[in-house]
């Protein structure tokens, strides 16, 4: 009997119907049900009655999920697929010998790299060498992921309120964001202040864990929510905000991760940028679209409030997105562990993308802007920039 | 020949990605919506196009291999099951929309495409397609052909086979024929209507690849209430009041109180969980007159003593509602681990009757039995909870099905309103027609298919069934 990783009741509550299959962007690219959500259940399943093992076959169907949880916010039937999918890739870390390449990228990589901000600043510091020295054609394809602006911005410990004070809130401030995109996070803080927010960055602050709960390795996980929940506690905050929609639903999960009150508490205090702000009006000269990050519209479900944010200044350049909240193939760090998926998702995005005529592509996830940034040149689309939907609100500002 | 030397040829003729034959990979095959029984196929392929369709059927027809044709899977009856092991051939590759002829006001897709695209697609013209089964996000239109699929709008607007005006398929032996319009002809086709035999074979006499529907304008406007009462009999009342004044609503659905509660749970709408039962009534069409017929129903519900009307605001409240009876079955997850459901029909007039003698099976097995159903129609679903862990449940749930569908046929019903037979009714088919009925079904069928080698052991009594569920079913009788 294969050791006991899955919560069988909780797997038991998808009866089968199906209406997952439509929403699963790995199922619309290979049509084989085995790369379905409800195939997958339905293995996950199998390995633990010990009807299938654990072999190459089963992991690759079920490394091959994006974690996306399309499938979860069309669920009528209210499976916690994300949960399920989390113990069954832990139980695969602990029981499945990978390749030496996948151990190399998996354990070292993205565990021991990109969780580090100053690790992931000497990582990506080799291809701004080059770059700066106009040598940049040199480097290998993987690094065009790492964006041009790719700067770190030093955050003051308290920003206060610039408008009629609402609250104090904390930022999450991010790996990848803080490092690649430091201005994204000084335009949070901008944006916040105006809101009337005292903005707190306490610096003792780490990874919220998405990274390692997504690779099934939950005990790491723990270790850094534990850490996060002791520093915003002492900061006193109304409210706990983070601009990466990947950080959010882990840090909003807490609860679950950690099962003990204070998680619960940090949890409950958890919001997107986009549920903290109200629109308003500005102006946008060029057409303008939004795409989801699964993070946000399948894990924490909200697909309305940035749309509305971006709406208010887009007015009727606005235009939305055909398949919007389908992956866009980078999914945390999925576009180093299958870059051929990652690649077909990449494209079809970038396909829908240029069906709009859309200059501006807003989104709310730092993976998201890179995967697509990187899909857009090598389709030739130099003039489509993707921004953040901090950057696009806040240059507004500016306006 | 083994089977890995077929897998292998047909490797050859469709490229190695689109062939599956390790028993680990077919196992997610092994069923569809309905769960109660299993079978392995021996191979699942999945073509592109028609012309890899034709190739695999020619292979399967030389080889003397069986066929199951397969869309999303969505069946509740397990009409896509491989009872025979064989050759299953998915179509969820061949979901693309080739045409949308706004003028004309139809749509050319392949059989793999999900109904609710056809929608989606069609939307920025004011047109839709019609036919909306409550699994529309997922189910493929190939396999609402087949099952010539229904939902609740079919009240007024028809099922299926009045939206699909032509398709493309491919028989047992490899031929391609087109039957009904073609994409570029007229509406009206002489000679027999084999389009319309083939609607609703689940299956059985070839494959369909592509297929020509029929578009239909939106309606100007929607009335969507929902309507609260304390009981069964008299929301069935008001529905046999309904349509006796001559009204056709778009829909007229209706939920009984444990599947309100389970829906609630799920989506949070705001549903009385103390109602007996509610109804969710759709009235569309032109907006001049659309005021005075909701009236109309209004009175007739509250002279049934419907103890509260409300009605959708705007369009979100409006699909907020359709969220709530589409998805009603997928919420039953979070009041047991299985299920099965029944789509039994009787005359409208015969629902409360119907209803308490479906109450009464729940108590006398001790299974809950949630309702939600077309009651303009008389199309019942009672779904029968159980939980597969428990052999006795399994017994208990098969025999109060099986006594629900047996007093739909004593009210003068049919077994099935739109799931189809499958594997699942069989048994009941020779109660619902004589011998020399299914002599002519099978002679028609043989039609298409002489050596009995497309999606077999389905309808027909007779089939092939799983040997552990036949013992169950006796032990439970």
């Amino acid at each position: 009997m294969a050791e006991q990783f899955l919560d069988y009741d909780k797997a038991l509550t998808c009866i089968h119907c199906g209406l997952c299959l439509a929403h699963c962007p790995t199922y619309l690219e290979t049509g084989n049900e085995n790369d379905s959500p409800r195939g997958r259940i339905y293995t996950m399943r199998a390995i633990q009655n010990d009807r299938l093992k654990l072999d190459a076959t089963t992991v690759k169907h079920l490394d091959l999920c994006l974690g996306c949880r399309a499938c979860e916010a069309v669920c009528p039937s209210g499976v916690h697929y994300g949960k399920l999918l989390e113990t069954t890739r832990e139980h695969i870390e602990k029981n499945y010998r990978r390749s030496v390449f996948q151990t190399f990228l998996r354990k070292i990589f993205i565990e021991q790299v990109f969780p580090y901000p100053w690790r992931t600043t000497m990582a990506i510091a080799p291809v701004k060498l080059l770059r700066a020295l106009g040598l940049g054609a040199l480097l290998p394809e993987i690094a065009a992921f790492v964006p041009q602006e790719a700067r770190s911005v030093k955050l003051p410990e308290v920003s206060p309120a610039t408008a009629p004070k609402r609250g104090r809130v904390g930022l999450i401030t991010g790996c990848v964001q803080s490092v690649m995109f430091g201005e994204t996070n000084a335009a949070t803080v901008k944006l916040l202040n105006r809101a009337g927010y005292d903005v707190v960055t306490p610096r003792e602050q780490v990874c919220c864990g998405a990274l390692y709960a997504h690779s099934g390795n939950l005990a790491s996980a723990r270790e850094v929510a534990r850490q996060n929940i002791k520093v915003f506690e002492r900061a006193e905050v109304d409210l706990i905000v983070i601009n990466a929609a990947g950080c959010g639903s882990t840090l909003k999960e807490y609860g679950h991760l950690v099962g003990t009150d204070a998680g619960v508490k940090f949890a409950a205090k958890v919001k997107d940028l986009s549920e903290v702000l109200l629109p308003r009006q500005g102006k946008c000269a060029t057409r303008v679209t939004f795409h989801d990050a699964c993070h946000l519209a399948h894990a924490q479900r909200i697909t309305a409030q940035p749309r509305a944010l971006v709406k208010a200044i887009a007015g009727d350049q606005y235009v939305e997105l055909p398949e919007a909240a389908i992956c866009c193939g980078s999914a945390g760090s999925y576009n180093l562990t299958e870059p051929g998926m990652a690649g077909q998702l990449q494209r079809r995005k970038v396909e829908n993308i240029l069906k709009t005529e859309a200059l501006t592509v807003v989104t709310t996830n730092p993976g998201c802007i890179l995967q697509i940034r990187a899909g857009l040149k090598k389709a030739g689309a130099l003039d489509v920039r993707v921004v953040h939907l901090a950057d696009f609100l806040a240059e507004t500002i500016r306006a | 020949m083994d089977i890995e030397t077929n897998a292998r040829e047909l490797r050859a003729l469709l490229g190695a990605d689109a062939v599956i034959s390790t028993p680990t990979e077919l196992l997610v095959y092994e069923c569809d919506a309905y769960t109660l029984e299993k079978f392995l196929p021996n191979i699942v392929v999945l073509p592109r196009t028609t012309e890899q369709v034709v190739a695999t059927v020619k292979y399967c027809a030389e080889n003397k291999l069986t066929i199951i044709p397969r869309g999303a899977g969505t069946s509740l009856s397990g009409t896509v099951l491989a009872v025979d092991g064989g050759v299953m051939i998915g179509l969820a590759r061949m979901n693309k929309i080739l045409h949308v002829d706004v003028r004309n006001r139809r749509a050319l897709v392949e059989a793999g495409c999900v109904n609710a695209w056809i929608t989606n697609a069609a939307k920025p013209h004011g047109l839709y397609y019609a036919p909306d089964p409550s699994s529309q996000p997922a189910c493929t239109i190939g396999g609402n052909v087949a099952t010539n699929a229904g939902g609740p709008h079919t009240l007024k607007y028809g099922v299926t086979t009045n939206h699909i005006l032509g398709f493309e398929m491919v028989l047992p032996d490899g031929s391609l024929v087109w039957l009904g319009a073609t994409p570029d002809g007229g509406e009206d086709v002489d000679g027999y209507d084999l389009r319309g035999a083939v609607i609703g074979c689940e299956g059985m006499f070839g494959i369909v690849t592509r297929i020509l529907v029929r578009l239909t304008r939106a309606p100007q406007a929607y009335k969507t209430l929902l309507c609260v009462f304390e009981t069964i009999d008299e929301a069935s009342q008001a529905v046999s009041d309904i349509i006796a004044a001559g009204i056709v609503p778009g829909a007229l659905e209706m939920m009984d109180q444990p599947i309100t509660q389970a829906v609630e749970a799920a989506y949070k709408v705001g549903l009385p969980l103390d109602a007996g039962a509610v109804l969710i009534i759709e009235l569309d069409g032109l907006a001049a007159g659309l005021e005075r017929q909701t009236q109309r129903v209004i009175d007739l519900c509250q002279q049934n003593h419907s103890r509260e009307i409300r009605i959708a605001k705007d369009d979100t409240e409006r699909l907020a509602l359709w969220k709530c009876r589409k998805q009603a079955f997928g919420a039953i997850g979070r009041l047991s681990p299985n299920f099965i459901t029944q789509d039994g029909t009787v005359p409208r007039s015969k629902l409360p009757e119907l209803m308490r003698f479906i109450r009464a099976t729940s108590e006398k097995y001790g299974l809950r039995i949630p309702n939600v159903f077309h009651a303009g129609d008389g199309n019942i679903h009672p779904l029968v909870l159980y939980d597969e862990r428990d052999p006795d449940q399994i017994h208990r749930a098969i025999a109060a099905g099986n006594e629900i569908l047996q007093r739909c046929l004593d009210l003068g019903g049919s077994v099935t309103g739109e799931h189809g037979i499958g594997v699942e009714k069989i048994d009941f088919m020779e109660k619902q027609h004589a011998p020399a009925d299914l002599a002519a079904m099978q002679k028609l069928r043989r039609v298409f298919d002489p050596e009995h080698r497309c999606n077999p052991h389905k309808i027909f009594p007779g089939s092939k069934r799983c040997p552990g569920l036949i013992i169950k079913k006796q032990a439970a009788a």
